[in-house]
């Protein structure tokens, strides 16, 4: 770690923060949120329509493949508004996918696919498996060779958005070592999918069994560059995830701040009650941290080396402040904080799930000190 | 303003690089002060004194304040430069903080023509040592209640009552004083006026405060009829209250404007991981525990985040929720921060932690000791962390007052 930490803010990131504020905050207000935590898809398509349009899958990829051709950096203020309005639906996965494309996939696969990705098509990642580990070079799921053909068998966890995506990337164990295969959903058998039970409910997560499922050898991405697309895909998830949660905490400082200044209780604003202020005051300043070491890490991520550093110090502060925020929100809201109603378990659940993939912040300090001490 | 070049700049910085090689000595044989409350020994002060007159002599403090007054005339980017070029260097401290971090500031800013050619100068060359007269020993954090009184007595004013933790208070030639000039005022602080006021005056005493380091570094000032001539009054009369509030923030760093160098030895995660690979655990260094490189990590991820929040400060995008937000929470942030830090590096030692200054068999000569309980002047005065928490929650988060 550089001694002097950087951090800078393009004008194309001032301009998608703006728009992205506006439009989020007007997409997804708390009702919309609640009412789509009843819908199966979990998401409005029409939104995403938008999303689009406003060319956002698009930010992340080359010109030459139908993209605007900036990068993660720009991709960041947009994520964090997403957070602050609690919003799901498979952007990030897209945009995950398009970028281990863009690592590995061959010129064929990336001239058929990403032009679509940028324009709307769906994608999905699958790497977790069972067993939970992080590490996302632990594949147990396995694809062996027939001919030209690849047979799949095993289990991915946490495949978000599965039952809407177009197309899946997915890990598989290939002839001993990690390899990534492009997998269209309509390739799965029938019954593949199993909706998870997840923390938060306004996710969509599923299992997807890949036993009977074939898919072309085409649909390889290039091997030799399998773990370098991983590291990829795993600190732009995390760079990804910790916007998600810096907008998510403001929202909740600012949702649990609004009590503090409304709900009396022994003729007295609780707020007024310092046992109340300074924790949530410390809430605050936690945030403001990680927000400034996301904006850091956005700054930073091409740097090979401070992008890695910066990003996990970003992942573990931004989990930290939101677990933080949100764990006190709902014991600020004293009762109510205790009910389905109170908007605190919305917190507290997405920091759960956030926090909960591509590892937590005693992970990211482990990882940090093998790089840094 | 004309543009400068970047030849311009790399040549000051050169030549700056250059003076401090030369003229640095971090080691004069006796232990320096990390910070200027500190300043225990007059050997300490005499050197610290001797130092600040010499950057101030060659141009590297004060670069950027008016030259008319005393200052360089220049540009802020040289000050910076030349600040970045003391501490690359390893140079002992600024010794006349209050002076130049919150007298100079505030007189440039809000004083009379007058009293910055009076006292600009003095400030910079350490000729003038300035103090604080704000906290008394029944208000500390209930600064708006002080009780020192200042009645005007023909052309005088006449001062009675008692100030404590004045830092440098034995060696001040003028202090900032906060004193009630009129107790019928309808609220407590409209009776409050600010003086620029002479310290060696018949009448003010200084006394030594032990620290719980069993150091020196602050007296208490007792006022008893001491006369100080009338145009000592800063701004109007009843107008104190502002003028201590615009004060604290040049104290608290909310607002810039200081003429550069350090008054403050800040410790370094960094440091922190010699001191890990020197002290064991089972047999090995306490490096290699996992626990402790989780909380070193920690601690060096906080450290940036000091670093990242100034700099996010000046990025107007990403400020604009809250403007105020980052300025007001530093304070709290650093120096909670070096308290903890000072902590982890004693935790850190093993059983040689309960070793203290003096010890030869101390690690670092019991520098962390002594950093962690002196960290708490930080903590504590300038407004405690308590107060700052109540600051935050009530100006940038918009909560009742408790």
């Amino acid at each position: 770690m550089s001694k002097k930490a950087t951090i800078g803010f393009s004008e194309e990131q001032a301009q998608l923060l703006e728009v992205a504020t506006t439009f989020c905050r007007d997409k997804s207000p708390i009702e919309k949120v609640r009412s789509l935590i009843e819908d199966e898809r979990g998401y409005d398509d029409a939104i995403w329509t938008e999303m689009a349009e406003l060319g956002w899958l698009a930010i992340a990829v080359p010109e030459e493949f139908g993209g605007i051709g900036l990068g993660m950096a720009e991709v960041v203020p947009v994520v964090e508004q997403m957070g602050h309005a609690m919003m799901a639906g498979p952007f990030v996965s897209t945009t995950l996918a398009a970028q281990a494309m863009l690592v590995s996939g061959t010129d064929d696969q990336k001239q058929k696919y990403l032009p679509g990705l940028c324009a709307g098509t769906k994608a999905t990642l699958a790497l977790s498996e069972p067993h939970g580990d992080w590490d996302l070079g632990h594949v147990e799921c396995t694809a062996e060779r027939a001919g030209d053909t690849l047979k799949l068998s095993g289990r991915k966890t946490f495949v978000e958005n599965a039952d809407t995506a177009d197309l899946l990337l997915v890990s598989v164990s290939l002839d001993g070592a990690p390899a990534l295969v492009l997998l269209e959903r309509s390739a799965l058998p029938e019954g593949a999918l199993r909706r998870e039970v997840v923390i938060d409910e306004t996710r969509r997560s599923y299992q997807v069994t890949l036993d009977g499922a074939e898919v072309s050898t085409e649909g390889l991405l290039d091997s030799a560059l399998t773990a370098a697309a991983l590291t990829h895909v795993d600190l732009c998830a995390s760079l990804l995830l910790s916007a998600e949660m810096c907008g998510a905490a403001a929202s909740c400082i600012d949702y649990t701040v609004d009590y503090l200044q409304t709900r009396k209780q022994f003729g007295k604003k609780i707020g007024s009650y310092q046992a109340l202020k300074h924790p949530i005051v410390d809430a605050h300043v936690g945030y403001e941290q990680a927000r400034s070491h996301l904006y850091c890490a956005a700054f930073n991520f091409t740097q090979q080396g401070e992008g890695e550093v910066a990003t996990r110090i970003a992942k573990a502060q931004a989990g930290d402040a939101l677990s933080f925020a949100a764990d006190r929100a709902i014991q600020f809201h004293g009762g109510f904080g205790f009910t389905y109603d109170c908007d605190a378990q919305l917190y507290r659940r997405r920091s759960l799930w956030c926090e909960n993939q591509h590892g937590d912040a005693a992970y990211q300090r482990a990882k940090l000190a093998d790089l840094l001490l | 303003m004309s543009t400068i070049s970047e030849k311009e700049l790399s040549d000051f910085r050169n030549d700056a690089a250059a003076w401090f090689a030369e003229n640095t000595n971090a080691d004069p044989g006796f232990m320096l002060p990390l910070t200027f409350m500190e300043v225990g020994t007059d050997q300490q002060f005499n050197f610290l004194r001797d130092w600040q007159n010499k950057v101030y002599e060659a141009g590297y403090l004060g670069a950027a304040w008016p030259k008319e007054y005393g200052g360089g005339g220049l540009d802020q980017k040289f000050q910076t430069i030349a600040t970045e070029e003391m501490a690359r260097a390893n140079g002992p401290i600024m010794l006349n903080a209050i002076g130049l971090n919150w007298a100079g500031p505030l007189i440039l800013d809000m004083g009379t023509d007058e009293e910055r050619k009076r006292y600009i100068k003095g400030i910079l060359s350490a000729e003038d040592i300035w103090c604080q007269g704000f906290s008394e020993p029944e208000n500390g954090s209930d600064l708006g209640n002080a009780q020192t009184k200042a009645v005007r007595d023909g052309d005088d004013w006449v001062l009675n009552g008692s100030k404590i933790w004045t830092t440098q208070g034995n060696y001040a030639k003028y202090m900032i004083l906060l004193a009630r000039t009129n107790p019928d005022a309808p609220n407590k602080y409209a009776g409050l006026s600010f003086f620029l006021s002479p310290m060696q005056v018949e009448g003010i005493e200084t006394v030594p405060i032990r620290k719980l380091t069993g150091e020196y570094g602050f007296t208490q000032t007792f006022f008893t009829d001491a006369r100080i001539p009338g145009d000592s009054l800063m701004g109007k009369e009843g107008e104190g209250w502002l003028v201590a509030m615009r004060t604290l923030e040049y104290e608290r760093g909310v607002k810039g404007g200081q003429p550069g160098g350090y008054v403050m030895r800040a410790s370094d995660p960094f440091e922190i991981v010699e001191l890990a690979r020197k002290a064991t655990r089972g047999g090995k260094p306490a490096l290699e525990d996992p626990v402790i490189k989780d909380q070193l990590i920690q601690l060096m991820i906080e450290a940036r985040s000091l670093q990242l929040n100034s700099k996010r400060g000046h990025i107007q995008p990403l400020v604009q929720d809250k403007p105020a937000s980052l300025a007001l929470s530093s304070k709290l942030m650093a120096t909670e921060f070096m308290r903890r830090l000072n902590e982890f590096a004693i935790t850190l030692q093993g059983q040689r932690g309960a070793y203290y200054v003096g010890e030869p068999d101390a690690y670092d000569e019991g520098l962390w000791q002594r950093a962690y309980l002196n960290s708490f002047s930080a903590t504590i005065g300038g407004g405690t962390s308590q107060i700052q928490r109540n600051i935050i929650g009530e100006h940038v988060l918009g909560l009742p007052k408790s």
